[in-house]
């Protein structure tokens, strides 16, 4: 893109942040199976982007592809406005990841893993030590990092590897399913440590993950993605008031379904799993009609909708959380109880 | 210059987990040791050639055995690497291919380069305990050989590094590999001389880059070989050469 384009850019989106991210008809064959389909999509500078979809959806692929590991089959994309076909040294230099599995040497130390990012990153060795000092400090792990990185727990060696993501300072850290295998306090830690990253250090943080909670609580914007393609964009609030209601489900012998649909406020009324499935407007306030009408209820449960109704809205299908796509552990596991 | 540091790098990482891996030290030093001793006592008890006897005969043998079986299988490393996301970090890293290439095969070498040495202070020290004799010690032998010795590892290493760079298990890896250390040190001459082979054994043993090596080497440190130092140590450079241009192509291609 020439000075020119930006400037016309700038004036027709009224804005001046400019795109750190962009794809242009991103796609990924494997073989014949179509990975990523046709993606177009943007992230501003400074925002917590999230990709989130179900298992096999794309999202590794497209992080692949933008982090320079795997070429497109067409389409083109810029990061940091390198083109990720053509500038891949340029755009590896912008960036910093931290992989879905565990990616430091844990036969060397914390520190040992520090100074291997630098040196492949080309720092001199006084701004390395100082960089490592820093972002040890930035993570908590100062006091351990003369151990083997193989005593780390498995949230500690997490924050090592966000750790060196961020030591050569890049404009994107991409984060692929960072709690994936985590127990719930150290996932809550790293949402703490991730969040403080976008706020105080100024970065664009790509994250993809299957897990609905973490993209609702940690992400400005995020697109879901399903078989490649996009079914949704924009902020989770968004995403969430699309649903236009409250969920209301409901466990009834016989349920009069006609009945219920009859009902002004009742947005959408589903069965699945024995269970009735309502979109109500304000279900606080029709709660007593809809159980006056709909029989004998055994059960009742009102929430709000949650990111993975928004999936179920598009796609018809639901996300599992207990279908994790392979971490090393899970693999390990796997691989043993085959033999 | 960042690329040398990026080098730099790789190596150190291979260097420090090498010295980590105690065993594996232990274990490469440990073999070598039992063929000298029990192959080479064992059959140097009732055969040796005119004056040599063939404990030190097969000693260069057991030394390229050892480079053999230590560089090829070191591409393994690069298995395990892909099998965690280690080696995603290093692929994007701004540095090229080519200078991954190099810095494993520096790491790769290193760690035989001291297996080696290691060896060949035990060969001193057997020399001066008068375990064995007829060997040719002296720092011109020594640093002759270990320049050899280099030249060959650095094939070998690519050998290794291309097999590790196109398998996805370290299974397949062992198994692929034993088809090629194998035969490669059984035919290379390191148990037996070659100037009198059966004729189909003779062509692959001519065919075979380890005899090169290992007859070089018999000729610096025992004394006796086939063809010229010189030839020798043109062929194996360029059997080296040629396995490093293989490799970097290989690790281009390399998928994740």
């Amino acid at each position: 893109m020439n000075k020119i384009e930006k400037y016309l850019r700038k004036l027709n989106d009224n804005s001046d942040i400019m795109p750190i991210i962009q794809t242009k008809n991103l796609t990924k064959f494997y073989d014949k199976l179509k990975a990523v389909d046709d993606l177009s999509i943007e992230v501003e500078e400074g925002e917590i982007f999230g990709l989130l979809g179900p298992n096999g959806a794309g999202k590794t692929t497209l992080l692949m592809m933008l982090t320079t590991l795997r070429k497109p089959t067409s389409g083109t994309a810029t990061v940091n406005d390198f083109d990720i076909a053509k500038q891949q040294d340029q755009v590896r230099k912008s960036i910093g990841i931290v992989f879905q599995d565990p990616s430091s040497d844990d036969i060397l130390t914390g520190y040992e893993n520090l100074k291997l990012h630098g040196m492949l990153y080309g720092m001199p060795a006084d701004l390395r030590e100082r960089r490592i000092k820093e972002v040890l400090e930035l993570v908590d792990l100062t006091d351990r990092k003369d151990d083997l990185v193989k005593k780390y727990s498995g949230g500690m060696r997490r924050r090592l590897e966000l750790a060196r993501g961020l030591m050569h300072r890049p404009k994107i850290l991409f984060l692929d399913e960072p709690t994936l295998g985590l127990d719930p306090q150290s996932r809550e830690r790293l949402w703490e440590y991730i969040e403080n990253l976008a706020k105080n250090e100024k970065i664009s943080i790509v994250i993809t993950t299957h897990y609905m909670d973490e993209a609702d609580k940690l992400c400005d914007r995020l697109v879901i993605i399903d078989s490649g393609k996009i079914v949704a964009i924009g902020s989770p609030e968004k995403l969430k008031k699309i649903i236009g209601g409250d969920i209301v489900i409901l466990e009834v012998d016989k349920p009069k379904i006609d009945e219920l649909k009859k009902l002004s406020f009742a947005k959408k009324v589903e069965t699945k799993d024995g269970l009735l499935y309502l979109t109500v407007i304000n279900a606080n306030r029709h709660l007593p009609e809809i159980l006056k009408t709909v029989g004998k209820v055994k059960s009742v449960e009102v929430r709000s909708p949650t990111l993975d109704d928004v999936f179920i809205y598009y796609t018809g299908k639901e996300i599992r959380d207990d279908s994790p796509e392979g971490g090393w552990i899970q693999r390990v596991i796997h691989q043993r109880s085959n033999r | 210059m960042s690329e040398a540091t990026g080098i730099y790098a790789l190596w150190y990482r291979e260097f420090k987990v090498f010295l980590r891996e105690k065993s594996r030290i232990v274990s490469s030093i440990i073999n070598p040791i039992l063929w000298f001793l029990i192959i080479g006592g064992g059959i140097g008890s009732s055969i040796s050639f005119g004056k040599i006897n063939y404990q030190t005969f097969i000693f260069p043998g057991i030394l390229i055995q050892t480079a053999l079986f230590s560089s090829i299988f070191f591409g393994v490393y690069i298995v395990w690497d892909k099998k965690i996301d280690f080696l995603k970090e290093v692929l994007v890293a701004p540095i090229s291919r080519t200078s991954i290439f190099v810095g494993k095969i520096l790491g790769g070498s290193t760690d035989a380069l001291i297996q080696i040495s290691i060896l060949l202070i035990i060969g001193v020290a057997f020399v001066q305990t008068g375990i064995i004799s007829g060997l040719n010690i002296s720092i011109t032998s020594v640093l002759t050989s270990m320049a050899f010795m280099f030249v060959a590892i650095v094939g070998l290493v690519s050998i290794g590094l291309i097999i590790g760079s196109q398998m996805e298990s370290p299974e397949g890896f062992q198994l692929i590999s034993s088809f090629l250390i194998f035969p490669m040190f059984f035919l290379s001459g390191a148990l037996f001389p070659i100037n009198n082979l059966p004729p189909w054994i003779a062509t692959f043993t001519f065919l075979d880059p380890m005899t090169y090596a290992v007859d070089g080497l018999r000729g610096v440190l025992v004394g006796i070989s086939q063809f010229s130092i010189y030839f020798d140590f043109l062929v194996v450079s360029a059997f080296s050469f040629v396995m490093v241009l293989i490799g970097i192509f290989a690790i281009k291609r390399m998928k994740l």
